[in-house]
C-alpha cells in the first residue's frame, strides 16, 4: 500500500456559532481519487478550503505527509502559522474552483506563469515552456496568448487547472469544477481530469457529477450535516449505500 | 470685426502674462494632482486593509474633507493654519488644500477598485502560494488601476478646475491674471471666454490621455 499523503484528524469549523465541520476524520494516501459528495450545505466545500487555509479552523488537525497545515502546537498552545509557512504550505496542494478565477489581465500562459516565476523563482524562459507543455497537456496549445476574456468556460476551467498543476503539487483539490459550466462543456474539463488520474495524481474532488464520481474515484465519501456518514469504493456506496442518508440522497441526486 | 481685431491686439499685448498664468495653473493642477494622488493610494489602500482603528480614522479624514467645499479647505489652509504656527505662502497652502481634497477622492476610488475585484481572485492568487504582497503586486492592482483609471482621470481634471480658487487667495494663476487684464481693458466677455477656452483645452488633453492610456492598458476579450 502506497504511504500515507493526508491526514485529517477531528476537523472542526465554524462560521460564528453555526459549526460547519463538527469533527472530520479521514485519511489520504498517495494516488488515491477520493471523491466528496453530499448535498450543499453538507460542509464538503468547506473541507477542502481548510486542506489550503482558505478557511480557518478552530479544531483537529490536518497533516499533509506528515507536516501540520496552518497550525502548530507549541507547548500545548494552538497558534496559527506565519503568513510565509502557509503561503509554501499552500502551494503544496493546487486548487480548482468551481468559478475558475482566472487571472483577466494576464494570458493563458501567464496565468500558469505567475506561480512558477514568483514562488518557484523559475526563470521566465523556462516557466513558459512548462506554461506550454501543461497548456499542450489540456489541449489548448493555440490558446497560450489568449486572455480569459477570449476562452469559453470550460477552456478557461482547462487553463486554471493547468495553472494549478504545473506547480507540481502533491494533492489536487477540485471545487465543483463543472458546476459554473454549460452541459456541453463539462465533458472537456471531465476529461482533463480523468487524465490527471490516470497518471497517478493524488486528487480530492468535491462535485455533483455522480456518474462521473463513480467511474474517477478509488473511493467516495459522502458528507452530512458536518460529518463523514459513509465512505467506501464507489461501486458500494452507489449501488448499496448502507445509511438511509446516502440512499436518500443519491434517491434525489442525477446518479442513474 | 473691429473688435475682434482689437481683442486679438489685448492678447498679444497680455501674452506673457496670460502664460504666466497658465504656467501656475498647470503646476498647481499637477503638483496637487501628484501629491494628492500618492496620499490618496495611502487614504484607499488603509480603508481596505487597515486594522479597524486606522480604518476609523481615514474614513473620518475622508468624510470630512469630501463633504468640505474645496474653497472653505483653501480658505482654511491659508489662514488657519498661520493661527496655529504654520506659515505657508499662498502658493504652499493652495497646493496643500487641493492636494488633500484630491487625496480622499483618489482614496474612494483605489477603495472602490480594490472592492470591486471579486474574492476569488485573491483566492486564486493564494491557491498557488503567493504571499499577500505578491497577490497584492501582481494580481490585485493592475486590476484595481485598470478599473479605476477613468474616475481618476475625472478627478484629475476636476483639480484644474479646482485651481481656479486659488485666486482668492491671491495665487497669480490663469483666472486671477485674467481678472488683471480684464481690468485694464474691460474687455470681461472675451477674456473670460478665452480663460474658459485654455480650461477646457487642458482638460480636454487630459481626458483624450486618459482615453489613450485605457485603450492601451484594455485586456482584450
Amino acid at each position: 500500500m502506497s504511504k500515507v499523503l493526508l491526514e485529517i484528524q477531528g476537523l472542526r469549523k465554524q462560521y460564528g456559532i453555526v459549526e460547519v465541520l463538527k469533527g472530520v476524520d479521514c485519511t489520504m494516501r498517495e494516488g488515491e481519487v477520493i471523491s466528496i459528495i453530499g448535498s450543499s450545505g453538507s460542509g464538503k466545500t468547506t473541507m477542502l478550503r481548510c486542506i489550503n487555509m482558505l478557511e480557518e479552523f478552530q479544531g483537529g488537525r490536518i497533516r499533509l505527509e506528515n507536516e501540520d497545515i496552518g497550525y502548530e502546537q507549541a507547548g500545548g498552545v494552538r497558534k496559527r502559522k506565519s503568513e510565509k509557512d502557509i503561503a509554501r504550505q499552500r502551494a503544496l496542494t493546487g486548487m480548482a474552483f468551481q468559478q475558475f478565477n482566472l487571472f483577466p489581465h494576464m494570458t493563458a500562459a501567464q496565468n500558469i506563469m505567475l506561480g512558477l516565476v514568483k514562488v518557484k523563482k523559475m526563470p521566465r524562459d523556462q516557466a513558459r515552456s512548462v506554461a506550454e507543455k501543461w497548456l499542450d497537456r489540456v489541449g489548448l496549445a493555440s490558446r497560450a496568448d489568449h486572455y480569459p476574456g477570449q476562452l469559453s468556460g470550460g477552456q478557461q476551467q482547462r487553463v486554471a487547472i493547468a495553472r494549478a498543476i504545473a506547480m507540481a503539487p502533491r494533492l489536487m483539490l477540485f471545487d465543483e469544477v463543472t458546476s459554473a459550466l454549460d452541459p456541453e462543456l463539462v465533458g472537456e474539463v471531465l476529461q482533463v481530469i480523468n487524465g490527471l488520474a490516470a497518471d497517478g495524481m493524488s486528487m480530492l474532488l468535491v462535485t455533483h457529477e455522480m456518474r462521473f464520481a463513480y467511474e474517477v474515484s478509488s473511493r467516495v465519501i459522502f458528507m452530512n450535516q458536518g460529518v463523514i456518514c459513509e465512505e467506501g469504493a464507489p461501486k458500494e456506496m452507489f449501488v448499496n449505500p448502507k445509511t438511509e442518508r446516502l440512499a436518500e440522497f443519491l434517491k434525489t441526486s442525477s446518479f442513474n | 470685426m473691429m473688435d475682434f481685431s482689437a481683442f486679438i491686439d489685448q492678447i498679444w499685448i497680455a501674452r506673457y502674462v496670460i502664460l504666466k498664468g497658465l504656467g501656475i495653473t498647470i503646476s498647481i493642477s499637477a503638483l496637487s494632482i501628484i501629491a494628492g494622488s500618492l496620499l490618496g493610494v495611502l487614504v484607499g489602500l488603509s480603508l481596505v486593509y487597515g486594522n479597524r482603528f486606522l480604518r476609523l480614522v481615514v474614513r473620518a479624514y475622508t468624510d470630512f474633507i469630501r463633504g468640505t467645499p474645496v474653497l472653505v479647505l483653501v480658505l482654511a489652509s491659508y489662514y488657519v493654519l498661520s493661527t496655529i504656527g504654520i506659515e505657508l505662502g499662498p502658493l504652499q497652502a493652495g497646493v496643500l488644500a487641493l492636494a488633500i481634497f484630491c487625496s480622499s477622492h483618489v482614496g474612494e476610488i483605489v477603495r472602490g477598485g480594490l472592492q470591486a475585484i471579486p474574492q476569488g481572485q485573491t483566492e486564486a492568487a493564494k491557491a498557488i502560494g503567493l504571499t499577500f504582497r505578491q497577490t497584492f503586486a501582481y494580481v490585485l492592482w493592475p486590476q484595481a488601476l485598470r478599473q479605476f483609471l477613468p474616475a481618476w482621470v475625472n478627478t484629475a481634471a476636476e483639480m484644474v478646475k479646482a485651481s481656479t480658487l486659488l485666486s482668492v487667495i491671491g495665487v497669480a494663476e490663469l483666472l486671477l491674471r485674467t481678472q488683471e487684464i480684464i481690468s485694464r481693458n474691460f474687455m470681461s466677455l472675451q477674456f473670460y471666454f478665452f480663460a474658459g477656452l485654455l480650461y477646457f483645452v487642458i482638460n480636454y488633453g487630459i481626458e483624450r490621455f486618459g482615453k489613450y492610456v485605457e485603450r492601451k492598458t484594455a485586456v482584450p476579450s
